[in-house]
């Protein structure tokens, strides 16, 4: 993909990399204006993209789940791991007490064991901001907000706009929105082209620097991994930061052949463009044994340039337990119990 | 910091190996009848793994008057009684699975996560396969009551030993046939272990019997007069000198030889998958497999495309420890192959193709050889010609469909071609074109024990494997 888009664009390749929340990405995606200029054009590009075999995927995936971390990989696949956790509550019955508990654990995951990393960022409603915001303050850690009525985004655009404009002014540093999987489901490409746009303009503050998006596939709905390629290089062309895997709200989540995939996509992108993007696996992700795997699939994909909370996320919430009882394993020798770890 | 896989060794204890091993014959494991022996390494470490005793002329005629008399009873057999058998010795196989996986990696120089996820569950599958047709023969197409052969002669080669074991000895014995099977010289130990696996399942005596020893010793069996068919896996240059030897004796024969295969990839296929399937199809078993991908052909237009991610991903190998389950490429069988592949290799250089290996630091003891590729290759070249057997790939370009098809079948040899495409129809277009046993489609290198393998052309005939592999031991 990468030399078949260079060949277009052959003086953008020759460029150093730039990271997608700086200014210079959005002058390179700008020059890049003629895939996007009309539904036509974008839908050329998005069909013109490689086919995407499902047993191969799945056949890539398994295999690079066979790998086996141990000893010191897997202490320093533990660590980074804890320090990629979108520590995540996104529920109904949210409190401020809830978000300042979550927030107290993000800071300091084991308190038995000062030397345990903090999780990248608290992800939350865009209501309970300012609480995590409060509650974070000092910390070096980030406050990420979902919106655009998440998670089904069934809402005007004004409204949604509105939204990601609130949980910036509270205080979000990044911003987790969804696309609009019906449009996209039928075909109208350049309407959720323009709708990340919007978003991502939306997420400026005050003082020019913006919040970082991350958009929200929602692989499970999109259902075809042909599918989710064009969707994450359309989500890339409309300038998001993070291309993030699912909301957690239905019943397929993050797994390992579509992350896998959406690797490929943003190393391709990265080949074409010059522009890094992370990728963030959310929804279903619980076991440690199953994070290692997908920091396997990072570093064989893309490299250790990715292998930072910069460039990949994880979002959960129950996973951090299960990583702190394997780090209290790794260090102890023996297995403690879900009492050992705090409830947040 | 950069996340640097810590060793992950699978354990050696779970597998003893006795400081020799004597001739499997007539149920017993027996000292050759001169006292010959000879010695089996690690081929990635040079290790000396045991002495094994080397069948002579009076050992083969012994093994073969042993499966005769086996065969009275073996065969009187009914189907269901011989179906129990085979269906305990794959059980068997399940359960020593572990222990036969690492057994296979120190003995072959293979990838542990090669032995432990494909060779031994082939090895189970086959044996559970052919376990079920041994009574239902009446209804695989060859006539109410087909009738055994008698005594097989079988000879396998040292890229699979354990699999090559199960693909000849599964439907001999299914079929009423009796064996006496002589495994490579390099890799002697997983046949000895199947012989203890033999004993275990209360197998008749005689039904099986395992004859170490070198290429002189498999010469002498397939050419004693005691045995009725003769199954031979390995080199196009031995086949022949088979052929020779079994013409006109009324010998069956069947033959599975070498291979070229072609890897072809259109400008539509989906490139991720198709770069894994190169490396798959070239890389896996260090390219030691007589169907692996030799030959990439890949469509002018995407060349630079495929080339670039192909040499990416060649970069993301790991090369060594065979028995650290995060290897990807093994060591070389024996310093004879390695020999033969620098060989190859350094050909290519002098006719002006291209080598490209990525960077990767092997280990100092052993038979080790860098996964490389050679491009600007033309079907002139004799790295696009001959089998190299080894981690080594030949990058040529076409056009056109047409121009795939004539140059996929411009070899003397016909087992396996491959074909990358996103279009149903040029993927069955292509297929009754492809002048090759097995046609895999956005694939490579896949096996199951119900699907028939076999080759045009030098790559021999006959088929093993699925309800074709009976015709090989049944007297149709």
């Amino acid at each position: 993909m990468a030399r078949r888009y260079a060949r277009q664009y052959a003086p953008l390749v020759t460029m150093p990399t730039v990271p997608a929340h700086a200014p210079q990405a959005a002058e390179r995606l700008a020059s890049m204006a003629d895939l996007t200029a009309s539904d036509a054009a974008l839908r050329r590009f998005l069909h013109g993209l490689p086919g995407v075999d499902t047993v191969g995927l799945e056949g890539r995936a398994a295999m690079l789940g066979t790998r086996s971390i141990k000893t010191t990989a897997k202490a320093y696949a533990i660590d980074l791991a804890i320090s990629m956790i979108d520590l995540t509550t996104l529920e109904g019955a949210d409190t401020p007490g809830k978000v300042r508990a979550l927030c107290a654990k993000g800071i300091r995951p084991d308190p038995s064991d000062r030397t345990a990393p903090h999780t990248a960022a608290i992800c939350v409603y865009p209501d309970m901001v300012k609480t995590a915001k409060e509650a974070l303050a000092g910390t070096g850690m980030h406050v990420a907000s979902v919106a655009t009525a998440f998670p089904a985004g069934r809402t005007s655009l004004e409204v949604k706009l509105a939204d990601t404009a609130d949980a910036v002014a509270a205080g979000a540093d990044e911003v987790d929105m969804v696309i609009d999987r019906g449009a996209f489901l039928s075909g109208r490409y350049l309407q959720v082209f323009e709708e990340i746009k919007a978003v991502k303009q939306a997420c400026g503050r005050a003082d020019g620097t913006p919040a970082h998006l991350k958009v929200i596939l929602e692989n499970g709905e999109l259902s075809t991994y042909d599918n989710i390629r064009r969707c994450s290089w359309l989500a890339m062309l409309a300038g998001a930061d993070f291309i993030k895997t699912s909301t957690g709200k239905v019943a397929t989540g993050a797994t390992a052949p579509n992350t896998l995939l959406m690797l490929e996509a943003v190393r391709d992108f990265r080949a074409a463009t010059g522009v890094q993007v992370g990728v963030k696996p959310a929804g279903g992700i619980r076991k440690s044994k199953e994070a290692l795997a997908y920091l396997v699939m990072v570093n064989e994909t893309l490299s250790d340039e990715w292998l930072s909370p910069e460039w990949f996320r994880f979002g959960a919430s129950s996973l951090l337990d299960d990583l702190l009882m394997q780090r209290q394993k790794m260090c102890s020798g023996r297995y403690s119990g879900p009492d050992y770890v705090t409830v947040d | 910091m950069t996340f640097a896989y810590a060793p992950a060794l699978e354990s050696r204890a779970v597998v003893d190996i006795a400081p020799a091993y004597g001739l499997f014959i007539d149920g017993e494991f027996r000292e050759a009848a001169d006292g010959k022996v000879f010695t089996s390494i690690s081929p990635s470490s040079e290790e000396v793994l045991c002495e094994v005793a080397h069948g002579g002329s009076k050992d083969i005629d012994t093994a073969v008057r042993a499966a005769r008399r086996a065969y009275s009873t073996w065969s009187a057999l009914p189907g269901a009684e011989r179906g129990k058998y085979l269906f305990r010795i794959a059980r068997i196989i399940q359960e020593r699975s572990r222990e036969l996986a690492v057994l296979e990696s120190l003995d072959n120089g293979k990838p542990i996560r090669e032995s432990r996820d494909v060779d031994l569950p082939l090895v189970a599958a086959h044996f559970f396969y052919y376990a079920g047709w041994a009574d239902k023969l009446s209804y695989a197409g060859w006539g109410p009551d087909p009738k055994p052969l008698g005594v097989a002669g079988q000879v396998i080669p040292w890229n699979f030993p354990l699999l090559m074991l199960a693909w000849k000895i599964a439907p001999a014995l299914a079929c009423g046939n009796t064996v006496v099977l002589k495994p490579a010289e390099t890799t002697p130990l997983s046949a000895l272990f199947f012989a203890d696996i033999c004993r275990q399942a209360a197998l008749p005596k005689g039904v099986v019997n395992i004859l170490t020893g070198d290429g002189s010793t498999g010469a002498e069996l397939v050419a004693h007069p005691g045995i009725d068919k003769v199954a031979f896996t390995g080199s196009t240059e031995v086949g022949k000198a088979i052929a020779r030897t079994v013409a006109g004796t009324g010998k069956k024969l069947t033959l599975e030889l070498g291979g070229k295969a072609a890897n072809i990839v259109f400008d539509d296929a989906p490139v991720d998958q198709a770069v894994e399937g190169i490396v798959g199809g070239i890389f896996f078993n260090q390219g030691h497999v007589c169907c692996a991908g030799s030959r990439l052909l890949v469509q002018e237009s995407v060349a630079d495309e495929v080339l670039d991610a192909l040499k990416r991903r060649m970069g993301t190998l790991r090369v060594g420890n065979p028995l650290d389950k995060n290897t990807d490429i093994g060591a070389i069988n024996s310093a004879e192959q390695l020999a033969r592949i620098t060989a190859l290799a350094a050909d290519g250089e002098a006719e002006g193709a291209e080598r490209w290996a990525p960077a990767c630091q092997l280990p100092s003891t052993g038979f080790w050889f860098a996964p490389t590729l050679f491009t600007g290759v033309t079907q002139a070249h004799r790295i696009a010609r001959e089998e190299i057997f080894g981690p080594v790939l030949s990058v040529l370009t076409f056009r056109t469909p047409d121009e795939a098809v004539q140059k996929a079948n411009n070899t003397p040899y016909g087992l396996s071609a491959g074909v990358w495409t996103e279009k149903g129809s040029r993927i069955l277009w292509m297929a009754d074109k492809l002048r090759a046993g097995v046609v895999w489609a956005n694939t490579f290198n896949k096996f199951d024990p119900a699907s028939p393998f076999g080759g045009f052309k030098e790559s021999g005939f006959g088929r093993e494997g699925g309800r074709h592999g009976l015709e090989a031991y049944l007297n149709v």
